[in-house]
């Protein structure tokens, strides 16, 4: 009952006047951003990185998660109206959504996507008070050798095992790991990767990094698609209030995808992707109304996904606030934030950071319930957004973005990384790159060197000390199977194949 | 959303893709050069400074190989995005405005500097009212500098409608203020 009383206490600094203020802003910001294509909560939360300097921990945090759990909300809008997925974990909700919305249910598919993330959203903060501090006891036992393990293994996931290749997904996070590098090393003072430049010793800044792939890049790709032809916004009908049969057919589903999206995102995996997906065919296979699946769409495919979604992007803050291992990129911004502050994530983070990590985890139940009422009955207003036309908001886009890199230091320098880094951005787009791997390689890759070194000089630079310890192995050898298990397996498949008849272009 | 980086059929080397191959092989080359380049103490021969930087250039120098190999079978691009053409001259814009920004930012100031991107970016996403732009670009970039800077605390320098800005502020201040 220990959590119960700290959650107490968690709702008595989440419900301090300014930090309703905090969570209302971030909720409302959040689902404008959500809303708003080409904007996402990794984006903003990086761009309000300066406002650390300015604010209690509390605070920033509780904005911060406002605007990570409003984006969710937000961009489920965009998905149904507009059939433009901002973000990967709401592709499946265009799937359903959008066809419905063109059926004339677009109101039904914005409440059950609402409330269902409401749903989910609350068991999923659920599931974080709950789980956090099983695993917290977990995680105290871990030395050094653990911690570099786990990374390695949450590296393979987030980029060789979602994301539709390993190949490049490992190239991604490799370029992170060289932008991470960049600076003095930290334990012997030595410049590394700076060319010589003595504004490159501070290293890059994640608001740089983020600014550049996120903003830059995806401006020109969007300039660079003009061709590509535009998306029409389904107007808004039906009746926002869901009929029972509706209801009875969402309900079900709110709840199998909370406890799909909960477990996937709480694992060092993270990515709402897979759940998404799996809650998808889960619902296709079990509804009754088949037929309406990808022809005037099914209810239960947009509920599903979407409580999937968002008990995801809970599940995501526990690895973070207690192992302090970001499994997406918004998390990993989110995890500079506390460095920002000095502040570790880890386990001990729950004893000395208490009324931090507990207010944060109140606020959110908070944020669940602002952003439900900001969604359903102010739908309308987000409605209008969804207008504001495309030259105007990236050029916008641009603008903010200079304020964010350019205020760091008022350096040039700033600029051209800034613009190299969305070169690479736009190519990485065209090519099919993931870019959140670079932005967690930006930022768990030094942490990772950190715990490497420490393991060594412990174990008086005895490599074996990562295969001896069962735990790190056990971890190493799950980071090896995720990494080719696929390829094995896809290997005995072509074997059995052959013996059949070659299949053409089904390998 | 499992691992598909082969195609069946060779399908002739892709360009693009091979140059994207070539450059993260150029892009090991320099981080290997980098990595010579770290002055390492001989009292830290354990695990010194290096020994990370060696481990990203050997992955580095794998993945390029695998894309090289994944380009030369094919490349991996689906069809819609090969065929649907680069707008180069959309493109072109909204770079020149970039490079303006950076370019004049230093002595234009920000919010003028702002303004001049959010025409060419704007020009470059087919709006064709740049004076309607201009004073878009310039409520927004007022905007962003007094609410979005101001808020963050962060200093991004002042031009001259910056200080027209400030002065204008100041002399109605004054007004009220005497």
């Amino acid at each position: 009952m220990d959590t119960l009383a700290q959650l107490a206490h968690g709702f008595s600094v989440a419900f301090s006047p300014v930090n309703l203020l905090w969570c209302l802003l971030g909720t409302t910001l959040g689902t404008a951003i959500g809303v708003l294509p080409g904007l996402g909560p990794a984006l903003t939360i990086a761009l309000l990185l300066p406002i650390t300097y300015q604010v209690a921990p509390e605070a920033s945090f509780i904005l911060f998660a406002g605007i990570y759990y409003g984006a969710m909300y937000g961009g489920s809008t965009t998905s149904i109206l507009l059939n433009t997925p901002g973000e990967s974990a709401t592709i499946v909700t265009a799937l359903e959504g959008n066809k419905m919305a063109r059926s004339g249910r677009g109101g039904a598919a914005l409440a059950t996507s609402a409330i269902g993330s409401f749903v989910a959203g609350t068991i999923g903060t659920l599931g974080v008070a709950f789980l956090a501090p099983v695993v917290v006891k977990f995680a105290l036992s871990f030395g050094p050798a653990e911690y570099f393990s786990l990374m390695v293994l949450a590296f393979i996931t987030v980029s060789a095992v979602l994301g539709s290749s390993a190949v490049r997904g490992l190239s991604s996070l490799f370029v992170g790991f060289v932008i991470g590098m960049i600076g003095v090393d930290l334990q012997t003072g030595q410049p590394r990767f700076t060319f010589g430049l003595t504004e490159l010793l501070d290293g890059v800044d994640v608001i740089i990094a983020a600014v550049g792939l996120f903003a830059v890049g995806e401006t020109l790709y969007v300039a660079s698609r003009r061709y590509a032809g535009k998306d029409e916004i389904v107007p808004l009908k039906g009746s926002l209030y869901m009929t029972a049969q509706e209801w009875a057919r969402s309900w079900k589903a709110w709840i199998r995808g909370a406890f799909i999206g909960f477990p996937i995102g709480a694992m060092p995996a993270g990515g709402a992707e897979i759940p998404t997906f799996l809650s998808y065919a889960v619902e296709k296979k079990l509804s009754k109304h088949k037929e309406e699946f990808g022809t005037v769409g099914a209810i239960e495919g947009v509920a599903g996904p979407e409580a999937a979604n968002n008990a995801s992007a809970a599940g995501v803050l526990v690895p973070m606030l207690t192992l302090g291992l970001p499994t997406s990129a918004t998390a990993a911004i989110m995890l500079s934030a506390f460095q920002s502050y000095g502040i570790n994530p880890g386990p001990l983070l729950f004893t000395t950071q208490g009324n931090l990590v507990w207010g944060l985890i109140a606020s959110l139940f908070i944020a669940n319930v602002i952003l439900v009422i900001l969604n359903l009955p102010l739908i309308g207003l987000w409605v209008k957004l969804l207008k504001i036309p495309a030259p105007q908001l990236y050029a916008g886009i641009l603008v903010f973005s200079t304020v964010g890199t350019y205020g760091i230091s008022q350096s040039p320098i700033d600029l051209v990384v800034l613009y190299l880094l969305g070169a690479v951005g736009f190519l990485m787009r065209r090519f099919d790159f993931p870019t959140a791997p670079v932005i967690i390689g930006m930022i768990l890759g030094p942490l990772a060197e950190a715990q490497f070194r420490r393991a060594m000089t412990i174990s008086n630079g005895d490599w074996t000390v990562f295969f001896t310890h069962p735990l790190s192995l056990t971890l190493l050898i799950l980071a090896f199977l995720g990494l080719l298990g696929p390829h094995i397996w896809g290997y005995i498949e072509r074997r059995r194949l052959k013996g059949q008849e070659a299949v053409p272009g089904d390998a | 959303m499992s691992v598909h980086d082969e195609p069946a059929a060779p399908r002739g080397v892709a360009m693009p893709e091979l140059l994207i191959g070539l450059g993260m092989l150029a892009a090991a080359g320099a981080v290997l050069w980098q990595t010579l380049a770290i002055p390492v103490s001989p009292l830290y021969s354990k695990v010194g400074p290096t020994v990370f930087p060696y481990i990203t250039t050997g992955g580095m120098l794998v993945l390029a190989l695998l894309l090289i190999k994944a380009a030369v079978q094919g490349g991996w691009q689906p069809d819609d995005e090969k065929e649907t053409p680069t707008d180069w001259k959309s493109m072109g814009f909204v770079a020149a405005g970039l490079v303006a920004n950076m370019l004049l930012i230093g002595s234009l100031g920000f919010t003028a500097a702002s303004v001049i991107m959010f025409v060419l970016v704007c020009y470059g996403f087919g709006s064709r009212h740049p004076l309607r732009d201009l004073g878009m670009g310039l409520v927004l970039s007022l905007a962003a500098y007094f609410g979005f800077a101001k808020a963050l605390g962060v200093n991004i320098g002042a031009g001259f409608f910056e200080d027209f800005a400030n002065g204008a502020i100041a002399t109605v201040a004054s007004w009220f203020g005497a």
